[in-house]
């Protein structure tokens, strides 16, 4: 069945055409007017300005090894992140302790620890699976290099971005 | 031979060369910036203070892209074409006055007695860079944007030739710098009554004025194929229109030759209502050379508001149907302009200048 659109009546200020491309100009200028006074919200100008001490405590950002207090490294080289990370991202050369160390308890530290952050997709699983908690996602998001080798995340770099982070640590404690 | 004469005019034309060029790159820089700041936004910022070399930027990556030429089109028309969108444009410009006087020197490359009729024969010529553009690509959408900007420009060249007639009716030449003088001497012809109220006549010829200013304004949009007549590259429906095919160099001449044509279309709208290079209170150049300079830049200036105002239409209304735009052509614009030729004979004729 054929519809009849009913069409509106235009006055004839409407079909003179021209008041209504005046009152959009008008519009557009209001726009213009208030950029050039500053009262518009605009985007953030972004290396400049960012939006960092907003982000959320939950927040997924470049994962990174830390240091307990006595600023030891608290990662044991279990490698349970690198089974678990489902890109493969993590490379582990673990090393051993000597039977007289002090710290012969702890077995192993990781010798090498590489983090390919092309590959990582920040999913949190290798904080989720730490026995240690040694090993934290962070709020560095901005992770840039000029080649595919500056964006692997060596020991010194994971150590770097980590920090120093307090709480229970299991295995270096010498009492547990 | 003139040797006096070659030597100043060759002066004239490198220096209105640099100065047009000059403001069509930033043309180019100031729609950018305008569009950005009437849509919300900031528009490019990064290269140079507040963004301002991004015009050298810009021109640089054209220079340097590599002149690819495609294996499907019509080599020699192909090369020709951008040639002809830029070169019209800017020859127009030799018969605009740009200032009265400099060290005695009128401010004109060319003062020949055809004036505007100059100006309608070269611009016209534009038409047939974007339609040997889109013949030569060889390509569905390029020959789509060349069918429709060839019909859209010869259709408002008729409004556009219309339009201009009763200025001449009332001033009785065609010569720009006479247009010029006129409007010194009677008031700016948008606007003739001004600084003469009491006269009936000038009122009279202002209605006239006032619809050729409006219906040439509307045909120089048109003719440039600016918003809302952009139907020949219209992005949405045509990809690029008539230079889909076009990359580097050749595209930069087909976009900068739509700004160089947008400068002249200003150019003439200043010269034939907004009173050229005059301003009231202003003494011309035979006052001293500072004058002379000042009467030069009130001339850009008036260029230059014009061009915001095509930036400004540009970013606030949308682009017609083709029907509508055929129908706004033939059926308003033609008319109107036709009308208002008998209009101003009947003032010329019934009332005329005290």
């Amino acid at each position: 069945m054929a519809i009849t659109v009913q069409r509106p009546n235009l006055t004839f200020r409407e079909r003179l055409y021209l008041p209504a491309i005046l009152s959009g100009m008008a519009i557009t200028f209001r726009h213009l007017k208030n950029m050039l006074l500053g009262r518009t919200k605009v985007t953030m100008q972004y290396p400049e300005q960012k939006w960092d001490s907003n982000l959320p405590e939950h927040y997924r950002g470049a994962p990174a090894l830390v240091k307990d207090e006595t600023g030891r490294v608290r990662c044991v080289a279990c490698q349970l992140c690198e089974f678990i990370c489902p890109p493969r991202a993590i490379k582990i050369v673990p090393g051993e302790f000597s039977a007289g160390d002090k710290f012969a308890k702890v077995e192993k530290f990781p010798h090498e620890f590489d983090i390919d952050m092309i590959r990582c997709i920040y999913c949190g699983m290798c904080e989720e699976v730490c026995p240690e908690q040694a090993i934290y996602l962070r709020k560095d998001y901005a992770i840039t290099g000029f080649t595919r080798a500056d964006m692997v995340h060596n020991k010194e770099k994971l150590l770097e971005i980590g920090g120093v982070m307090h709480g229970v640590v299991l295995k270096w404690n010498e009492k547990k | 031979m003139d040797y006096p004469f070659l030597f100043s005019s060759l002066i004239k034309i490198a220096a209105l060369l640099a100065v047009v060029l000059g403001i069509m790159n930033y043309a180019v820089y100031a729609e950018r910036r305008i569009s950005a700041l009437i849509q919300d936004r900031l528009g490019p910022n990064r290269v140079g203070p507040a963004g301002l070399f991004q015009p050298i930027a810009d021109a640089m990556k054209f220079l340097l892209k590599e002149d690819f030429t495609p294996a499907h089109v019509n080599t020699f028309y192909y090369w020709l074409a951008p040639c002809l969108a830029m070169i019209p444009a800017i020859t127009t410009l030799a018969v605009v006055p740009f200032g009265s006087t400099l060290f005695g020197v009128p401010m004109v490359i060319a003062d020949i007695n055809v004036g505007v009729l100059f100006v309608f024969a070269i611009a016209s010529l534009g038409v047939y860079g974007i339609v040997l553009a889109g013949w030569s690509s060889n390509s569905k959408y390029p020959f789509l944007g060349g069918v429709r900007s060839s019909s859209q420009m010869i259709s408002y060249e008729l409004s556009l030739g219309l339009a201009v007639i009763p200025v001449f009716m009332l001033i009785g030449q065609l010569r720009l710098t006479e247009v010029v003088r006129y409007q010194i001497e009677n008031g700016w012809l948008i606007a003739p009554f001004v600084g003469d109220w009491g006269n009936l006549h000038k009122w009279l010829i202002a209605l006239p004025m006032f619809i050729s200013f409006v219906v040439f304004v509307i045909a120089i949009f048109a003719e440039t194929n600016r918003l809302p007549f952009d139907l020949p590259e219209a992005e949405t429906e045509l990809v690029g229109g008539y230079h889909t095919e076009y990359g580097s160099m050749k595209f930069g001449l087909f976009f900068l030759g739509e700004y160089v044509a947008m400068i002249t279309g200003s150019a003439i709208i200043v010269t034939l209502f907004l009173g050229g290079w005059h301003f009231p209170g202003v003494p011309d150049g035979s006052h001293g050379w500072g004058w002379g300079l000042f009467n030069i830049f009130i001339f850009f200036s008036k260029v230059v508001a014009l061009l915001f105002v095509f930036i400004w239409v540009r970013w606030t209304l949308p682009r017609f149907r083709y029907d509508q735009l055929m129908r706004l052509g033939w059926v308003f614009f033609f008319e109107i302009a036709l009308v208002n030729i008998f209009l101003m004979a009947i003032i010329l004729a019934y009332f005329p200048a005290q």
